[in-house]
């Protein structure tokens, strides 16, 4: 298993080979409440790196989810486009949003790691 | 408006809504709850099935004395305010010259020669300068600075006063009492802004806090944020000033015509009479309708609404995702011939037309008492 790694706009990617899984935080999903619809994006569509990928929207407000890495769409994840509340339940688990192959690896290291973000996080209080 | 340079006001709860876990947030010049810890689903949910306590001290309180008050005030607003009954409240709004609305308010009589008015936290300041630059020589105008305001709201409002203030019972939707409430003198309004049976309690500010602690303390009764606020009042279809109605918007293309009583509507003598009068008489050609979103999409402020053909009608004013309603709610203009009940439209949404019809008006009925 990869570690995450994390985005400014609260975005995590975790990677294994050249599959990468993309979701939003735990703390995104705290900031947003109630997750009330997400849309994922279509297997084989291409988007670059801080492309807008997904939606997730809450009762009062809508919010972009963009893509972490440049690359593919593989598939959406059907699950929270069903149950939108997954998203508050499992954020950085099994509400992943979409999974993508990479075309550049090298852009992962622009990323910041989870210590990285969790200090990052200590700097939006 | 309010400068944003200019610090913040704090509404009298501040501190209590620091201690319940609020979460604060810029609104009107005020620091103000958008939610609590239970989150805006819980507390919408919540005030729908039991009750729900809501801070809305930052709204303007305005006192008018004054043998004519009822006359002069009419000379501002299209509302029968002479006919209104002692004991009795109207919602009313003001008009410009162009028959656009200032402001919308809530206008309760307590004395032929005694009125007092709700309006909104956003345009308080403006509406009483204008009230003072228009008849402040004939009536004596006091913007009341010394009373808190909040709101209980829900089914169970009724039995949680019932513990606190039986003489609230009697009341009924759209009348005010002076009362008070576990020994607190008050002054209450049963009305509100969530579709359910409830009352608004204006408080002297050195009360509110035991008031609102006594209040969270019966049966039932949650604090409630302005983030549930607006999903409840959008479900009941009512307006929010400065999103769904503003200074471009008559009352007939608002479709809140219903506020004019036949007395005024012949008799005019407010401002922009002749416009709106003409609108009766002839329609407007755009009028605000329930939109209901057919897909999961919520069509938020400002989204496009088409034809089937794409052709541009007009846009939602509010809209969101209506927790009780359990689908996207919203509220738009349209051009008249489109606003039938089931007349097919589209929203575009992030460059997809989406489904959608337009619905009747509330999309979650309205459970007032009326005795």
């Amino acid at each position: 298993m990869s570690d995450m790694r994390f985005t400014k706009d609260h975005e995590w990617i975790k990677v294994e080979g050249d599959t990468g899984t993309v979701g939003i935080s735990d703390y995104a999903q705290h900031a947003l409440g109630d997750v009330v619809f997400v849309e994922v994006p279509e297997p084989g569509r291409k988007l670059a790196k801080g492309d807008e990928a997904a939606v997730v929207e809450s009762v009062k407000a809508a919010s972009e989810v963009y893509s972490p890495v440049s690359g593919t769409v593989i598939k959406g994840n059907a699950a929270i486009v069903d149950q939108p509340g997954l998203v508050n339940e499992a954020a950085e688990g099994g509400a992943w949003f979409f999974t993508i192959k990479l075309s550049n690896a090298a852009e992962l290291s622009e990323l910041m790691d989870r210590a990285a973000y969790d200090a990052y996080l200590k700097t939006l209080e | 408006m309010s400068d944003p340079d200019t610090p913040l006001l704090t509404v009298p709860l501040d501190s209590l809504h620091r201690e319940l876990g609020a979460k604060m947030v810029p609104f009107a010049g005020y620091s103000m709850p958008v939610q609590y810890p239970a989150g805006v689903m819980t507390e919408h949910l919540h005030t729908r099935a039991e009750a729900g306590l809501f801070d809305v001290s930052h709204m303007g309180q305005v006192e008018i004395k004054g043998a004519e008050c009822a006359q002069w005030l009419e000379s501002l607003v299209p509302g029968d305010i002479q006919g209104l009954g002692i004991g009795k409240t109207r919602y009313t709004v003001f008009t410009n010259d162009q028959g656009g609305i200032l402001d919308d308010l809530m206008v309760s009589k307590l004395a032929e020669d005694h009125l007092f008015l709700v309006t909104n936290a956003a345009c308080k300041n403006e509406d009483f300068a204008h009230m003072k630059a228009a008849i402040g020589a004939k009536v004596a105008l006091r913007m009341i600075e010394d009373r808190a305001l909040l709101a209980l709201q829900g089914p169970k409002a009724a039995a949680a006063m019932a513990m606190v203030c039986p003489d609230a019972l009697s009341m009924t939707f759209m009348t005010i009492r002076e009362t008070s409430i576990a020994g607190i003198a008050c002054l209450a309004t049963r009305s509100g802004y969530t579709g359910e049976d409830g009352w608004e309690i204006s408080v002297p500010t050195a009360r509110a806090e035991d008031l609102a602690r006594t209040l969270l303390a019966l049966p039932g009764v949650m604090p409630i944020g302005l983030g549930a606020r607006d999903s409840l009042r959008l479900e009941a279809g009512l307006c929010l000033y400065g999103s769904d109605i503003d200074t471009t918007i008559t009352p007939v293309e608002g479709n809140i015509a219903w506020i004019m009583n036949k007395r005024r509507r012949a008799e005019g003598g407010f401002p922009g009479a002749a416009i709106i009068q003409k609108q009766l008489a002839e329609g407007s050609a755009r009028l605000r309708v329930g939109i209901q979103p057919l897909g999961r999409a919520p069509a938020r402020a400002h989204t496009e609404i088409t034809d089937e053909a794409g052709n541009r009608l007009g846009e939602i004013c509010s809209g969101g995702f209506g927790p009780s309603a359990d689908r996207p709610v919203a509220m738009g203009y349209v051009p008249k011939a489109f606003s039938a009940v089931g007349t097919k439209i589209k929203l575009v949404v992030r460059g997809k037309a989406l489904d959608a019809e337009v619905a009747a008006l509330p999309f979650v009925p309205h459970r007032y008492f009326k005795g």
